[in-house]
């Protein structure tokens, strides 16, 4: 007796719950949710923005916002593995677009393709063309790119360049001299901050580009340049000259704390992505005013791109809303909502330019005209595994110096994880 | 013995819940990393695809040709054996200093105990700020700007960004050890006292009267009986050593050339960053066996003791 009557009732409660969700249900058309990891200043804004157009345009749908904070999304993409891995996916998440997105989830069938959908909005041929071919596998595409960073932007400190009587740098020979002068002015040359080891990475592409030019460094990863090409050694060469002008404490310090340096007027350049743009601005200043940019010496002409973009996993709960979600993304105005906001600038080649800032409408300009080539140690160009074994040997070849050994294991790494 | 049958069988019920949780989140999962450690999982796909191609000891050979890992098992040596060293030595004295009942002993007895009740991220970025070395000789931070202002500038060094090696031992771990001794020399302080309060006074005073110094009371007397707690002080530090992932990570990272580099960070990187399942696992095993080395002869010991 005593069983029936628990059994009664837990069969009451789910029945009274099934009620209570259907209403839910009913009362909106659904939920997506988005995955990303963008909680920092400006980004976390420029989402939020975003949602919010969303909303407008589908006010039925709720969206729910999973984010994992955490440095470059490094323990997002932890977490967003274990939950591809799992069978559980969220609607739609933020990937870097390129091998980070290709390598990891298309090769593995995991993702649907979206070129249908670009089709059917008419969109298809509004972006980039070459921004779309990195997440493309097979002839289809596989995901949407929302916002443009420039990996090889370099900015330097103008009133510290003026006192020392030093001109902005025009290739690489140059940049090495400027940097001479400044040292001997005692001013720090070079700001880095290498504790998370990518920043010096990411010096090391920039380098790379320049010296193999676009065509060959992209042709790295597709097969049509070889690992062991006497320019990848030059850019060794010139990636040990320009450590000697940087920033003694460089392995205790992260990337923000090198771009403050130079801010403060301690040193005078600082190759960054151009998110140090956005950060220089919360630090008060005005682009073209105190703080000038350009190209990382040598690789003018050439734009390496860091690109979030979305894609739609196999699998996901709500697909009919992410499709939704993929198109207020993909449209100018979701694109010119989110851009300014996060400093970035749109994939789209139609975005307005009187909302971006005097740094952002020239890398627009760029972004229009330039070759691009995707980053390396933004997971765009090469496997994780190539990229964390890149980082470890440009971090032992920053204290040894020793030039081949580099080379040597860059070849052995490309080996083994690219080819 | 049919009661004590069933007493066996209620003991082992209450007891199975653990021995389940056990057998599969403790052996289950290690022999899982065992079996992955010998796998090729070190790309995502092959991850996912969950081939059995086995390649057997290829990883764990791999492992020990790399000079990052290299440098690891040279540095978790060096810190281990500073860690625990410095512990025992400051512990002792701290325990000895108490042990005399010194004014305010109860209070100092916590402050240095209290330590331990903080976790190794929050002090790792503390120490991080303290030992960050600015830019010198002008712009100095943390200690070294301390060193500064009170004239000491020769003191002044890179502390955990400097590259320097003496026999293998990376001298940027001077910094991550003193973090390490500072917050776990309370624990060996605890240990010896509860020990030294023990010790019938007698013992001492009958020394003191035949002559013997404080240091022969010390080395002939105190150390010999507090050997057991020494012990057990050496092995508890020796494996906090060994975990200290989160002091490293927070602290220093891996550091320039890796010189603050330790196992257990490499295997983070390797299975979380670079998609190499199998190195990491390959890793963890390591890891395991070096706690086993210094785990297994103490419980051996202890057995055959009770």
């Amino acid at each position: 007796m005593l069983l029936k009557k628990s059994t009664l009732l837990s069969v009451l409660l789910v029945v009274a719950l099934m009620f209570g969700l259907s209403f839910s249900a009913v009362a909106q058309d659904g939920e997506v949710e988005i995955f990303s990891w963008w909680t920092g200043g400006g980004e976390e804004e420029g989402l939020n923005a975003l949602i919010e157009l969303f909303n407008e345009q589908y006010p039925d749908v709720e969206v729910i916002n999973a984010t994992v904070a955490g440095g470059a999304g490094s323990n997002a993409k932890a977490v967003l593995k274990t939950r591809m891995v799992g069978g559980n996916p969220p609607d739609s998440f933020q990937v870097h677009g390129g091998a980070e997105l290709v390598d990891t989830y298309v090769e593995t069938g995991m993702m649907q393709p979206i070129t249908g959908l670009l089709e059917e909005w008419g969109v298809k041929d509004k972006f980039n063309q070459q921004i779309l071919e990195m997440s493309s596998y097979e002839g289809e595409y596989y995901s949407i790119p929302v916002n443009v960073h420039r990996s090889n932007a370099m900015f330097y400190n103008k009133s510290v360049l003026e006192e020392n009587g030093v001109e902005p740098p025009t290739d690489l020979d140059s940049f090495v001299d400027a940097l001479a002068e400044l040292d001997e002015a005692g001013v720090v040359p070079l700001a880095l901050g290498d504790t998370n080891k990518w920043p010096a990475g990411q010096i090391f592409e920039t380098l790379l580009v320049a010296t193999l030019g676009p065509d060959g460094y992209n042709g790295l990863w597709n097969g049509s340049t070889a690992a062991d090409d006497p320019a990848v050694r030059e850019a060794l060469v010139y990636f040990d000259k320009i450590m000697e002008y940087v920033n003694d404490d460089h392995s205790a310090l992260t990337w923000q704390d090198a771009t403050q340096i130079m801010q403060e007027g301690e040193a005078g350049f600082n190759i960054m992505g151009d998110w140090a743009e956005g950060y220089l601005k919360q630090l008060g200043w005005t682009p073209g005013e105190e703080f000038g940019w350009m190209p990382v010496p040598g690789s003018e002409g050439t734009f390496i791109v860091v690109t979030d973009t979305f894609g739609l996993p196999k699998g996901a709960p709500n697909p009919e809303n992410a499709k939704k979600w993929l198109k207020t993304i993909a449209s100018v105005e979701g694109q010119d909502t989110f851009n300014p906001i996060k400093g970035s600038i749109p994939a789209r080649l139609d975005a307005d330019e009187s909302k971006y800032d005097a740094y952002l409408t020239s890398a627009m300009e760029d972004f229009a005209s330039d070759t691009l080539s995707p980053s390396i140690v933004h997971g765009s160009a090469a496997p994780e595994g190539f990229i964390t074994a890149m980082n470890d040997t440009i971090n032992e070849f920053i204290t040894t110096g020793d030039v081949d050994q580099a080379f040597e294991s860059f070849q052995a790494n490309h080996e083994e994880y690219v080819q | 013995m049919k009661r004590k049958h069933k007493e066996s069988l209620t003991s082992l019920a209450i007891l199975s819940p653990s021995i389940i949780t056990l057998a599969v989140f403790v052996y289950g999962f290690i022999s899982r990393t065992i079996q992955i450690s010998m796998l090729d999982w070190d790309t995502f796909s092959n991850f996912m695809r969950k081939a059995k191609d086995y390649v057997w000891f290829e990883n764990y050979i791999g492992l020990l040709q790399e000079s990052r890992f290299q440098t690891d098992l040279w540095n978790t040596l060096y810190f281990t054996l500073f860690f625990i060293l410095g512990c025992l030595a400051i512990g002792i004295l701290l325990s000895l200093i108490l042990n005399n009942k010194p004014k305010g002993g109860y209070f100092f007895q916590n402050l240095y105990l209290f330590p331990m009740a903080i976790s190794f991220v929050v002090t790792g970025t503390v120490w991080r700020w303290i030992f960050a070395p600015g830019r010198l000789p002008n712009n100095p931070r943390g200690i070294n700007l301390l060193f500064e202002q009170l004239g000491l500038n020769s003191l002044q060094w890179g502390w955990f960004t400097s590259t320097g090696n003496v026999l293998g031992f990376n001298i940027a771990l001077i910094a991550v050890i003193i973090a390490a001794v500072w917050q776990y020399s309370g624990y060996t302080m605890a240990m010896w006292l509860a020990g030294l309060r023990g010790i019938d006074q007698q013992l001492i005073e009958a020394a003191r009267i035949d002559g013997a110094s404080k240091w022969q009371v010390f080395s002939k007397i105190l150390f010999p009986i507090q050997k057991p707690i020494t012990l057990s002080a050496i092995i508890v530090l020796a494996h906090v050593s060994l975990k200290a992932f989160a002091l490293i990570y927070a602290m220093t990272g891996s550091g320039p050339n890796n010189v603050t580099d330790i196992p257990a960070v490499y295997m983070f990187e390797a299975t979380f960053r670079s998609n190499r399942y199998s190195t990491g696992s390959a890793i963890a095993i390591v890891l395991l066996m070096m706690v086993g080395l210094l785990i297994i002869p103490y419980l051996v010991h202890s057995f055959k003791e009770d």
